[in-house]
Order: C-alpha cells, then structure tokens, then sequence
C-alpha cells in the first residue's frame, strides 16, 4: 500500500522535473538564439545591402531581400569605375596592406620569438627587469608613440612608405609577441636547452632546431593576432601615410567619407566586408592548426 | 690518474652558498652517487660537472685535465635528464645522432655507432618513433642511448628514474647496474632515493646543506656512519639515536641513556680517539634491525623496554619501545607477536652499533 504510493508520487516528481528541463532547455536556445542573431544582424544587413542597386536601397527596408545577385558594387568598391581622377577603389590599397602585412608579422613573430627564447632559457642578470620594460610597452597607449615615431620615421627617411609602417608595426608588436613565447617557452623544460648544450648546439642552433619546432601553437596564436592588430590598423596607418601608400583601412574611410554627391551605401557594403575578408581567412585557416597544434601536445615529449 | 677531481669547490647564486669546498674524487669505472635531501647542492654539482653552471672557486679535473672553463661539449661527458629532454620534434634517432652530427662525425661512424647502440638498448625497433609515442621506459632508455653513443669519459645522470612509476624504477634501476657491470664506465649519479643510491653505487657521497658528509662505499655507509646526519638519513626506519653518557672504570667503556641505571658495555668498537671518554655526552646508535627478539649472538646485550606502538607492514613489524622515556624502533618479522604496554625481553646486537658525540655530532 505505501509502496504503490511511493512510486506514484515519485512517477509524479519524475513528470515534473522533466518538464521543468524541457523548459529551461529552451528557454537556453532561446536566450541563445537571440545573441547569436544580434551579433549576426549587422553582418547581414552588410552583405544583402552590398548585393542590392541604389534603386532598391531606397525603396525596401534594412532587412528587405536584394532582387537578384548583384555584384556590380562589389566590382566598383574592388576596381572602380574606370574613369580618371577622384576615383578611389581597393585593389592597390588591398596589395599595400598585405605588403605591410606579411613583412610585419613574420619580422614581429621571429624577433618575439628570439626575445621570448632568450628570456626563458639564457637567464642574465637583470632580465626579469627586461622582460618588465617589454610588459609596459602593451600598455602604452598608440597615441603616445605618434609624434616620436613620426620623428624617428623622418630621420631615417621611410615616413610615407610601407617600410615605415612595417617598422612601426613590428616595433609595436614586439612586446606582445615577446610576453607569448617567454609564456611558452617558459613550460619548456630547461633542460631540453642542457642536453642541447651537451651535446654541442649553439645559441641559433638550440633555437632552430629544437625549440621552433615545437612553438607551432604559438606561433599561430601569434599570428593571429599580430595579422588582426596590422589589418585592422587605422591610426598608424593614417598618421604615417597618405594618397598611394595608404593601407586599406584608410582608403576603406577616404573612399567612404569622401564620396562627392550621393552615399552609395552598397559600394561602401562591399567594401567594408572586402578590408574584413583577410582577417577572416586567417581565422578560419590558422584555427584549424591552432586546435590541432593545441591537442597534439608534443612539448613534453 | 683520476678521472675525475673536483678541488675546493664552490659555488653561490648571489648570496646563497650551495657548495662548499667540495673534494672528491672517482678512479676510473666508478659508480658514484651523489646522495642527499632536496637543496643540498647535489644537482648543482653535477650541472657543474657537466659545465652548464659556473665555478665561483676550485677546478675540477677529467683526466687530470682542468675542465673547469671548458665548454660542456668538449668535456667528453653525456647526461641523461630526470625529463629525459628527448627533442620532442626529432625521431628517436635523430635524437641519438644529434650529438654525433654536431661533432662532426662520419656518416659511416654515425650508423656504425647507432646500430651498436640501438640494438645493444632494444630500441632499434624504435628508430622511427616520436618522443611522444614513446613509454616512459622507452624514453628512460632512448634518452641513455642518446648519451651512450658518444661513447663519453664519464655519464652524469641526474634522478633519471624518478619520473617512473615505482614498478618500472625498480626494473630500469635493475637495467643501470647490468649497464654498469658490462660496459665499465664511469658514472656519476644524484639522486634522493637511499634504495637506488646503495643497490647502484661502488661509493656514496652523502651531501647536506652544500657539503659532502661521507664519501665512502655502500657498506661503510649503512654500517659506519660518519655523524649523525648521514646515520639518520640511511636506513628506513632511520638508525635509533639513544642520548647517554659514556662511563671509563679500569679500561672498561660503558654506556648510560640518560635516566637510565642500565649500563650497556661497549666492548669491540673502533673508536677513532680513545681519550677522555669518561662522562662524554654521546649519541649511541643502533639500527632497528639490529635489534632482537631472539639472541643470535654471544655479545648481544639483553634489555627489557615495553612496547608501545605496533605498525604492522606486511613483511615486517615496526614496534616502538620506551627506553626510559626515548623512543626506539625495531624491525620484526610479522610472526613475532609481542604485547603492548608490557615489558618485553630485547637483544642489542653490539656488533653493529655506533656512538656520536653530542656536541659535534661526529662519529667518534
């Protein structure tokens, strides 16, 4: 008799917690769903503007569907209209930025890998004080460095040039990509560095043979970020160059701000999402690895 | 010819003293051990040997040759790591040949050496392996490998087994002794393990708080302790250490716990200094193995000492006595069933003990 009453009155509390799960289950991908589409919704708004005309811009909504595939903004926003001056485009802008790009992250990414090396495996006296200068230089702000560093680029005569952008980003850069590798390097055991010695490697050869080979998560995630901070650069770029050896983010806001007559919101879409693009791909490409450089765990041997 | 000679070392890292002229000394196919507590020095010795630390005063000498400002791989010496340090990104055997490459080695000799070797270790069926896929055994012997084809003067090994679990020390422990006898090289070894340290060494060099207590053979260790430390530090449970006075009437030595009436004859002990015994403060030492349920010698010393605590280990006992309000431990078989809280016949083998002064705590 209790028995019975017992299981019906656990069936009862079964029942409800079931619901009560279902519930919070979704009520979870509701709370969720709604994030993720407010993050979504600009990028949205970006691509189907940047497929409609300038007719249909005026007509429908923000989130109105586009007629048809329209490329045509994006050709204008990457090549232009073809007639002489006042006609900005992206593509030269574009090959600027990667020329900045490349020579800047790998010059940063080696020279903090060297520091990071040279911090954790080959003490001296007094390099917890050099490691503590290099810390300080991630918090001084952008803004600080421009009138010495537009000084500095005068003097060696590179202001206005990709080279003194490629110098000011890796310059900048150091001090981050030297605090990830002395972090790596620092779970390294040391005495992988002892055994090196013994068995007669030197200063780079330690370092390119046995440690650069296993600094692959590192090296993505600071590429990752280097690559990002360079792109999307405004401030450097715009302070120390102008007219043809702008980076793409400048010529992405002259193009935008000085457009003579009428705001072609689509062109300035496709635009905007094409100075994005980069960033993206190295995301999608270098995270891939990244995870995998994560799981293989090959450090400890 | 030594083959190697340390002199007067020392050592600081700024104002921390880790050695302590130090002397020592290894003849030619020696297996010496440095044996001690964490932060003695002994790694730091070692990696001076090796040539990864510098030398603040002293030399030390490999082949009668002053090394003490050579670098590390123009010493003639390999070292395996606790770590292993195998080079995670090369195989197992650009891991062996590195060293060799790095010398500049023939081809010819490279593979001559490394067959010899890879077969010699059962890891040539391991060659194209990645540290990583590796057990901890395996990489123990790729990374002993490592340092065996260089073919060195001398193999520094720095706690190479404490990374093992305790089944596969034994086993590898096991493996360096064979090593040892068959290829009859020199070897210096830290560790801070009293197991591995006596079943490996042809001598022990006992160090604490950057000095060498004793450096003698496995045996002098264990029986002859040079002072106090080393007397405590050897043996499991650790040799008891009864405070007392000596007593000298008519040439006859005699020793009294304090508080105690009971006078223990010393008769067949080496003392190193026979004079003004009488009434000196002392140590008397006595392992918990030595000391019996049962008389097995002529000289043993009967004592009844009541029993206070029991800590049954499968094999053995650990029984703890009340010797006028001193604690002694002694080591039974299982079988012996004693009573507690009871006064409980006894057997002092006096053959096997030792005598501290109190003061300076050296043996005397």
């Amino acid at each position: 008799m209790q028995d019975s009453l017992k299981s019906s009155s656990y069936q009862q509390l079964e029942q409800k917690s079931k619901y009560t799960n279902m519930f919070l289950r979704w009520f979870l991908y509701f709370i969720l769903i709604l994030f993720a589409s407010y993050f979504i919704f600009p990028l949205y708004v970006m691509v189907v503007t940047s497929l409609k005309t300038m007719e249909e811009i005026r007509q429908g909504t923000l989130l109105s569907w586009p007629s048809g595939l329209n490329l045509d903004s994006w050709a204008v926003a990457w090549g232009g209209r073809g007639y002489g001056a006042g006609d900005t485009f992206l593509r030269p802008y574009f090959w600027n930025s990667i020329k900045m790009v490349v020579p800047a992250v790998f010059f940063s990414t080696f020279i903090g890998a060297m520091t990071g090396y040279v911090l954790t495996k080959w003490r001296f006296k007094g390099d917890q004080w050099v490691f503590l200068f290099l810390l300080f230089g991630c918090f001084i702000p952008f803004q600080a460095i421009l009138l010495p560093m537009a000084r500095t680029l005068g003097v060696l005569g590179i202001s206005n040039s990709v080279v003194g952008l490629v110098l000011v980003h890796t310059v900048y850069g150091i001090p981050f990509t030297t605090l990830f590798f002395r972090n790596y390097y620092v779970s390294v055991p040391t005495e992988l560095v002892k055994a090196a010695r013994i068995d007669g490697a030197g200063f780079f050869k330690i370092f390119f043979k046995i440690l650069l080979p296993i600094s692959a998560p590192i090296i993505v995630v600071t590429v990752i970020w280097q690559f990002t901070q360079i792109w999307n650069d405004f401030l450097f770029g715009s302070t120390f160059s102008f007219g043809e050896a702008a980076p793409i983010q400048v010529a992405l806001n002259n193009m935008v701000l000085s457009s003579t007559s009428v705001k072609e919101y689509n062109v300035d879409m496709a635009s905007a999402i094409i100075a994005g693009i980069p960033t993206l791909i190295v995301y999608v490409l270098a995270g891939k690895y990244f995870i995998r450089g994560l799981t293989s765990g090959a450090v400890k041997g | 010819m030594k083959t190697l000679k340390i002199e007067e070392l020392s050592k600081n890292f700024g104002s921390t003293e880790v050695l302590r002229k130090i002397n020592l000394e290894i003849d030619e196919g020696n297996f010496l051990v440095l044996l001690g507590p964490s932060g003695c020095g002994k790694s730091t010795l070692l990696n001076i040997i090796a040539g990864l630390e510098t030398i603040n005063e002293g030399n030390v000498f490999i082949d009668d040759y002053n090394v003490s400002k050579v670098e590390p791989k123009d010493r003639n010496i390999a070292m395996v790591f606790q770590s292993y340090a195998l080079y995670p990104s090369m195989n197992v055997r650009e891991n062996m040949i590195f060293g060799l490459k790095q010398a500049k080695t023939s081809k010819e000799k490279i593979e001559e050496q490394l067959e010899k070797v890879s077969k010699f270790l059962q890891v040539d069926q391991l060659l194209e392996r990645k540290p990583s896929q590796l057990s901890g055994g395996q990489r123990q012997r790729v990374a002993i490998g490592r340092a065996l084809v260089r073919e060195p003067r001398i193999f520094l090994f720095d706690e190479p087994l404490s990374n093992l679990d305790a089944k596969l020390r034994v086993e590898m422990r096991r493996e360096i002794k064979k090593l040892h006898q068959q290829l009859k090289t020199t070897v210096v070894y830290v560790t801070h393990d009293q197991t591995e340290a006596m079943s490996l060494g042809t001598r022990i060099a006992i160090m604490n708080h950057g000095v060498i207590q004793q450096n003698d053979t496995p045996e002098n260790i264990y029986n002859k302790p040079s002072n106090t430390f080393v007397a405590d530090f050897i043996g499991s449970p650790s040799m008891n250490l009864i405070k007392g006075t000596l007593k000298e009437t008519s040439g006859e030595i005699s020793f009294t716990a304090s508080g105690s009436n009971i006078e223990i004859p010393i008769k067949d002990y080496e003392f190193k200094n026979k004079s003004n015994l009488n009434n000196k403060e002392v140590f008397f030492g006595i392992r918990p193995e030595h000391i019996y349920f049962k008389k097995s010698n002529e000289s043993d010393f009967e004592i009844n000492l009541r029993a206070d605590l029991s800590e049954y280990i499968g094999h053995e006992q650990i029984m703890t006595f009340d010797y006028s309000n001193q604690e002694i431990l002694a080591k039974f078989p299982s079988t012996i069933k004693i009573q507690l809280a009871k006064q409980t016949k006894l057997f002092f083998d006096l053959t096997q003990t030792s005598l501290f002064d109190a003061q300076t705590e050296e043996r005397i």
